[in-house]
């Protein structure tokens, strides 16, 4: 059974349709790439995955189950992380902190507990930065352990914000434009990161990209997106090579 | 500049870690347990009053220097406690038991404050706060038969176990231990998953959300637990007042209540107590710059709020780390002498947020 399943998926605000009828399939342990010109759609399709924004038609189902049913805070309960556009971390707390509201959905929590501090809690803390740690080695990112957030560069806070992501443990990850403001040195650790991420921890990669060389590199299948509508799915080359696709970002032959 | 060099988990967890803390903290401790030694009873009662505020400071600092909820009305549940607290007491019931009442009953209110207000934000969440408390106290004034209303009513003394705690040093203590179990708590809580999920919520409530935090709930609690402080402050600063009226609990408190931790600096709970220092020793302060004043200046109604007002102005434009920045600041100059840099502190823009959500 595929991982995760949009079926007619329509978000329209007032008159205007931002996703019309879209339908794709995520397989388990694949790297799926959304690409397509500004204001395609693709942030879109995740900000409806994640109920930010209210799908006016369709379903998306994660093995089976219907998201659209669900509170925004419960859907990475399934096991669906994801990253954002323009980075929404935690600015006045360090890297560490953030990395443990990472693990949120995997805690139990008990305010008066905490406010006491039974030996309970000390026990959960010291489980949260065992596998926070994990992440810190996988993503080589130890130096930033204690480091605030907002005195890091772009390129580690984006780092900062996959590692979030993967501390809540998902199957599923969905990445707003990954390599975006990053330069080529950075976009190639993260092209191996994600190989990593994909391949040791098993987690399934869907991610919105510009970057055709990095896509080319780690994406399995491919959908182009234009206008809210899908254009073409399939491997990078079916896709770069479909005219509908060369008509949506270059325009049609004079 | 001292770097930690971390051997287990357990000195993340820990509360004080660097010996430079443990004994800053401690020699405060020690000052305030030896301070009935030092101090007039006067003084020690001006001090029991401090604690009070102090404590109602830490209460707004949960609500909006960690989840960034803003409160101009935070003198009603300090009200609230209070009042549940005297008329508790004054019926006989015991002193812990009044407090614990006082702390609970303030915190449900507030509780369903923050229930209520939980989509709202920045202006429009300061201007419902602010109501709020401006309704409580007409509602407090209207309960003549509970209250008092308008005429006020008197506090009885503490009896604690059935002991008279008449002597100023007594109290003291009493005030001291509730204060420290409460910094301590807060502290506790805000090094657990719970206070982190405030602190996302302050940050970036989106991604809170797509972390699995349930911005509505998270907002009850710091209402909650925040309003819970503030009452137990109430029923302690209602003792040393020792006659209620509603008045009392006006916008006036609540705007030095956000005076205290606006320049304590908001997020740390040092900053609370630094705040309280500063704000209950100002009009002492103001008393002496009275002094050097022309007349006419000396003799202009409201020439106290207008300082307050202009305190508040300087640190959110010159400091807006508070006390607690500067106090951090100053540390690091010491530590990296001579080559301490302007620049660590300077914050890089903003990176660009189109398309945020709230």
């Amino acid at each position: 059974m595929s991982t995760l399943t949009v079926d007619g998926l329509t978000v329209a605000f007032g008159g205007i349709k931002a996703l019309d009828e879209v339908s794709f399939h995520v397989e388990p342990g694949e790297v799926f790439a959304i690409i397509g010109p500004n204001g395609a759609g693709k942030s879109t399709i995740f900000n409806a995955i994640s109920r930010i924004y209210t799908a006016r038609a369709g379903s998306i189902r994660f093995h089976g189950r219907e998201i659209l049913e669900l509170p925004p805070h419960e859907v990475v309960r399934l096991g669906i992380a994801r990253t954002f556009q323009n980075i929404e971390l935690f600015e006045k707390a360090t890297v560490l902190q953030n990395l443990l509201v990472g693990r949120h959905s995997r805690v139990r929590r008990s305010a008066w507990r905490e406010f006491l501090f039974l030996p309970g809690v000390r026990r959960g803390e010291r489980a949260a930065r065992r596998k926070v740690e994990e992440i810190l080695d996988l993503l080589d990112m130890q130096h930033l352990r204690d480091a605030l957030v907002c005195d890091l560069p772009y390129g580690a806070r984006k780092n900062v914000e996959l590692a979030r992501a993967l501390c809540a443990e998902p199957e599923l990850l969905l990445l707003d434009e990954p390599a975006s403001g990053l330069n080529p040195e950075e976009t190639a650790d993260m092209s191996f990161w994600l190989k990593d991420i994909k391949e040791e921890l098993g987690v399934t990669i869907v991610m919105v990209e510009h970057d055709m060389n990095l896509v080319g590199r780690i994406a399995n299948r491919v959908m182009a997106l234009a206008g809210g509508r899908v254009l073409s799915v399939g491997s990078v080359e079916e896709v770069q090579s479909n005219e509908r696709v060369q008509t949506a970002y270059l325009g049609a032959a004079a | 500049m001292r770097v930690l060099f971390k051997t287990s988990y357990d000195q993340d967890i820990d509360l004080l870690v660097l010996p430079g803390e443990r004994m800053r903290v401690g020699a405060l401790i020690a000052l305030a347990i030896l301070a009935p030694l030092l101090l007039s009873s006067y003084y020690l009662s001006e001090l029991a009053i401090f604690f009070s505020f102090a404590l109602a400071g830490i209460g707004l600092m949960v609500l909006t220097g960690f989840s960034g909820q803003v409160s101009f009305g935070h003198a009603a549940f300090v009200g609230i406690g209070a009042y549940v607290h005297a008329v508790l007491v004054a019926r006989g019931v015991p002193f812990p038991l009044a407090l614990a009442a006082a702390g609970l009953l303030a915190g449900g209110v507030g509780a369903a404050l923050g229930r209520a207000v939980s989509a709202m934000h920045g202006f429009y969440l300061a201007i419902a706060t602010l109501a709020f408390s401006i309704v409580m106290e007409t509602v407090i004034g209207a309960m003549e038969p509970v209250t008092g209303g308008h005429m006020g009513m008197p506090v009885p003394g503490i009896a604690l176990f059935g002991v008279a705690l008449e002597e100023a040093w007594q109290q003291h203590y009493l005030y001291l231990a509730v204060l420290l179990f409460f910094v301590w708590g807060v502290a506790n809580l805000m090094r657990a998953p719970t206070g982190r999920a405030m602190i996302a919520v302050r940050d970036s409530e989106t991604s809170a959300r797509s972390l699995g935090i349930d911005v509505r709930s998270a907002k009850m609690t710091a209402f909650f637990v925040s309003a819970l402080i503030a009452g137990v402050a109430g029923g302690l600063l209602a003792h040393q007042l020792q006659y209620l009226s509603p008045e009392t609990f006006g916008v006036g408190m609540s705007l030095k209540l956000m005076l205290m931790i606006v320049v304590g600096g908001l997020g740390s709970i040092s900053g609370a107590i630094f705040g309280a220092v500063f704000v209950s020793f100002l009009p002492n302060a103001i008393d002496a710059l009275r002094a050097l004043m022309p007349d006419g200046l000396v003799s202009q109604a409201g020439l106290e709020s207008f300082i307050f007002g202009a305190f508040i102005a300087a640190f959110i434009i010159f400091e807006p780390d508070g006390l607690h920045g500067r106090w951090r600041k100053l540390r690091l100059f010491l530590e990296t002498y001579p080559y301490y840099k302007r620049a660590t502190f300077i914050r890089q823009k903003r990176y660009l947020k189109t398309g945020r959500f709230r």
